[in-house]
């Protein structure tokens, strides 16, 4: 089904379509590869009713919207306070050697974008990490090898 | 716990109640048979009676909320129940943990509050970042429709994108109109003007579970749990130093000292104990000697900060307090939506001063110029996102002044790069560091 008959079903669920917006974006960005290109910003526009520069306020203001490209796996490690005590900058220290690259950044192969996050609702299993929205708790450097090498596979 | 009462955890020995006949199993649905067959004034009058009051953070009498709601022939407009599950305070993770175990425990909440405020259309507003608790919500729904026990009411799980401020419930109704999150000026509060500009109650997701609860008990019979003015249990989180950080649900009233030492276990590797935040990174910390402190709402304001979220935060001797206070306030500049200035400007002005203290560079000066800041911001703002980093850091200030004194007097941090949160890397440093900085002051 195209993206467009799928806003409009999302369009239903609320008495004012422009509440779709969100639901409507992050069905976009999993159609364009984990972000949100000019023409994915045109598409919910036309599906809405409202402009894409509309969209793009939107996009910009919410954390899970990209607006560049990402790699197909997207990596985040919370080091927000609870996190950060359990060892977080050390978890994100040891994806950045496993996967040779920096946070914040894409390695070169386009394969993961690896970042920081706040905080994820996992203080008591901390670290979380969010492996494309899927949290791994109670995750210690010592795991970050085997977690890269499950990637890879 | 098995000492203590299990209310909004009850019936799942420990584990989860996901398929609708075990809820069934253990009395599920009663409480939303009783409140049906009762007028809506009289399900508001239970929840006033039982005494419950918000579990969000800002303990608001969760009966006189629905009370305020206009009856449908005084304001003949759509109602509607918001249910505020962006739990995003740094430190509470309790929303989540029932969602996941007791789904049917709150959606049979959402159903019974629709039924006191007369709605028929309840949105339950998920942060974007909770993908399996969405999908156990969605399946317990569409369990719930198929056996027939929604009736004429809607319920819609709406999925948030990021973003914290979205936990204030204006911030969170604008979101919900397909908005950027941003608070909107009160009054009009949203039980006369919420969602579309229509009557709409908005309720944490431990309040509305608990509501299940309360009509399942008797409001006078929830009453005898807990203490005055804060009857009832609490889903405790429990994170940082701390042998057994989790969940747990006790009744208010408990020490501090229980909660981290009985029910916790101590603080790890025989470290000593050195500072707690009791309710959610907004809150102000407490010391090693407050702990006696009972977690209720009086007690905390009686020692000078206040139950939040009940996101309880150990922190041992390893900890500098100048890097909490940065790291604390990087996120609330993270977080802050931009729309008042005081709040926008502020809390990064907040994080480069105290940035400045902890690299060795702050003078008497900076720290007065800090408490300047944190006292510009507070009360200044739509919301209480701004005031939050402002409460957190002066408590720092107040509770740790020889350890902020000391990075002034020294030239650097005392910890000499061994605090336990020396070198965390934070979002907003991160975008920094590769250049896609926006435009600030």
């Amino acid at each position: 089904m195209s993206v467009a008959s799928e806003i409009h079903k999302l369009r239903k669920r609320y008495p004012d379509p422009t509440s779709a917006v969100l639901p409507a974006l992050r069905l976009a960005q999993e159609e364009h590869d984990g972000w949100l290109p000019p023409e994915a910003l045109r598409e919910v526009a036309d599906a809405l009713e409202v402009t894409p520069a509309y969209c793009l306020s939107i996009a910009s203001f919410y954390d899970q919207f990209r607006l560049e490209p990402v790699g197909r796996t997207l990596v985040e490690v919370c080091t927000n306070v609870s996190c950060a005590l359990a060892g977080a900058q050390r978890v994100l220290e040891a994806f950045e050697r496993e996967l040779g690259v920096q946070a914040g950044s894409t390695s070169a192969d386009g394969r993961t974008t690896l970042g920081t996050v706040e905080c994820l609702g996992g203080c008591g299993w901390a670290t979380v990490v969010a492996i494309d929205n899927r949290h791994r708790l109670r995750v210690t450097a010592d795991d970050v090898s085997g977690i890269v090498e499950e990637l890879r596979a | 716990m098995p000492e203590h009462p299990q209310i909004v955890f009850a019936g799942t020995n420990g584990g989860e109640l996901t398929r609708i006949e075990d809820y069934e199993a253990v009395g599920g649905f009663a409480a939303l048979w009783r409140a049906r067959a009762m007028a809506p004034d009289d399900v508001i009058a239970e929840l006033e009676t039982s005494g419950l009051r918000g579990r969000g953070g800002a303990f608001f009498p969760t009966g006189r909320k629905w009370a305020f709601v206009p009856k449908p022939d005084q304001l003949p407009k759509p109602h509607y129940l918001v249910v505020n599950a962006d739990e995003s305070e740094p430190g509470s993770f309790k929303d989540r943990e029932i969602m996941l175990r007791v789904p049917f425990r709150f959606l049979e909440g959402c159903l019974i509050a629709a039924h006191g405020i007369q709605s028929q259309h309840v949105f339950v507003y998920i942060r974007g970042e909770y993908e399996r608790e969405f999908e156990v919500l969605r399946d317990s729904l569409e369990a719930m429709r198929k056996a027939g026990l929604l009736g004429d009411v809607t319920v819609v799980v709406h999925r948030g994108a990021g973003a914290y401020i979205c936990g204030e419930e204006t911030a969170l109704l604008e979101s919900l109109e397909g908005k950027r999150g941003q608070p909107r000026t009160k009054p009009p509060f949203p039980a006369i003007a919420g969602l579309y500009a229509a009557p709409t109650a908005v309720n944490n997701v431990e309040s509305i579970t608990t509501a299940t609860c309360v009509l399942g008990l008797g409001g006078a019979e929830y009453a005898k749990l807990g203490v005055e003015n804060s009857t009832g249990t609490r889903v405790f989180s429990l994170s940082g130093d701390v042998v057994n950080p989790g969940n747990y649900e006790l009744p208010h009233g408990i020490t501090l000292r229980e909660l981290i030492y009985d029910i916790g276990g101590g603080v790890p590797g025989g470290r000593e104990l050195k500072a707690v935040i009791p309710g959610g990174s907004s809150t102000s910390v407490l010391t090693a000697a407050d702990i006696d402190v009972k977690m209720d709402f009086t007690s905390l304001i009686e020692a000078g900060s206040s139950i939040g979220s009940a996101g309880v935060i150990v922190i041992d001797d390893r900890c500098c307090m100048v890097q909490l206070g940065i790291r604390v306030s990087q996120f609330y500049e993270h977080e802050s939506c931009g729309k008042c200035t005081p709040c926008r400007v502020g809390t990064r002005w907040m994080t480069q001063i105290l940035q400045k203290i902890e690299d060795g560079r702050g003078s008497q000066v900076d720290l007065d110029l800090l408490l300047s800041v944190c006292d510009r911001i507070m009360g200044k703002c739509l919301c209480p996102l701004g005031d939050s980093d402002a409460i957190a850091v002066l408590s720092y200030v107040a509770r740790f002044r020889d350890e902020y004194q000391a990075h002034i007097d020294l030239g650097r941090c005392p910890f000499d790069g061994e605090s336990s949160l020396a070198g965390i890397l934070a979002p907003s440093a991160m975008h920094e560091r590769h250049g896609h900085e926006t435009v600030h002051v």
